[in-house]
């Protein structure tokens, strides 16, 4: 199936998870990363149940914060 | 080094001076050729945590800024935020969430309201060092 992962189409396994994606794609540092499917935000806590589907938009997103 | 225009760094102090007396924060954009970056746009987010002493970029917005910037043809070069009552250096907080060693860190302080100060800075593993920054 083909989905769009930042911006880039990428042909995928049928059945792919988010958390397979971030592992396939390589993705520094996970604990930090927000994911939208869509436009969506993905629960951290489903990324391994979370399956993709044929035309996804995927998008990772670095936590920004900070304080004094 | 990173170059920024007059017109968005007065963008920046301006935003950050509605918000007081919470931090406001947001991103920046543009090319980049190595270690020379420009600036050419400036997004100002929400600072959800609504707090003056921390912030966290609205991610809604934040997807909004990134699919933006590819729209443009830009790059994100890193984020901006203010500290309305201390200097313009990375906090403890600020250095423990930086979690792009890439990206340029813009800390606006406001602490002389009327003589704002910044300075970009580049954080790894937990050690900060100030970057040449040109406001032209």
């Amino acid at each position: 199936m083909k989905i769009v992962v930042a911006g880039e189409k990428k042909e995928v396994a049928e059945g792919l998870t988010v958390a397979a994606l971030i592992e396939q794609e390589k993705v520094e540092t996970p604990e930090y990363v927000t994911v939208s499917v869509n436009e969506e935000f993905v629960d951290q806590g489903v990324f391994e149940s979370r399956v993709l589907n044929d035309g996804d938009e995927i998008e990772f997103l670095y936590f920004m914060g900070g304080g004094r | 080094m990173i170059r920024l225009k007059q017109e968005d760094y007065e963008k920046i102090v301006a935003h950050a001076k509605a918000e007081l007396p919470d931090e406001a924060c947001g991103l920046i954009a543009g090319l980049a050729d190595g270690e020379d970056k420009k600036v050419e746009k400036v997004y100002l987010l929400t600072n959800v945590d609504h707090s003056n002493e921390h912030f966290t970029l609205d991610p809604k917005e934040q997807l909004a800024a990134i699919k933006d910037m590819r729209a443009n043809g830009l790059k994100p070069l890193g984020n901006w935020h203010s500290h309305p009552e201390s200097p313009s250096r990375p906090s403890e907080e600020d250095k423990r969430l930086a979690y792009d060693s890439r990206a340029s860190y813009l800390i606006l302080s406001l602490m002389d309201r009327e003589q704002p100060v910044l300075n970009s800075f580049r954080i790894r593993d937990l050690i900060s060092e100030k970057e040449e920054l040109i406001i032209e």
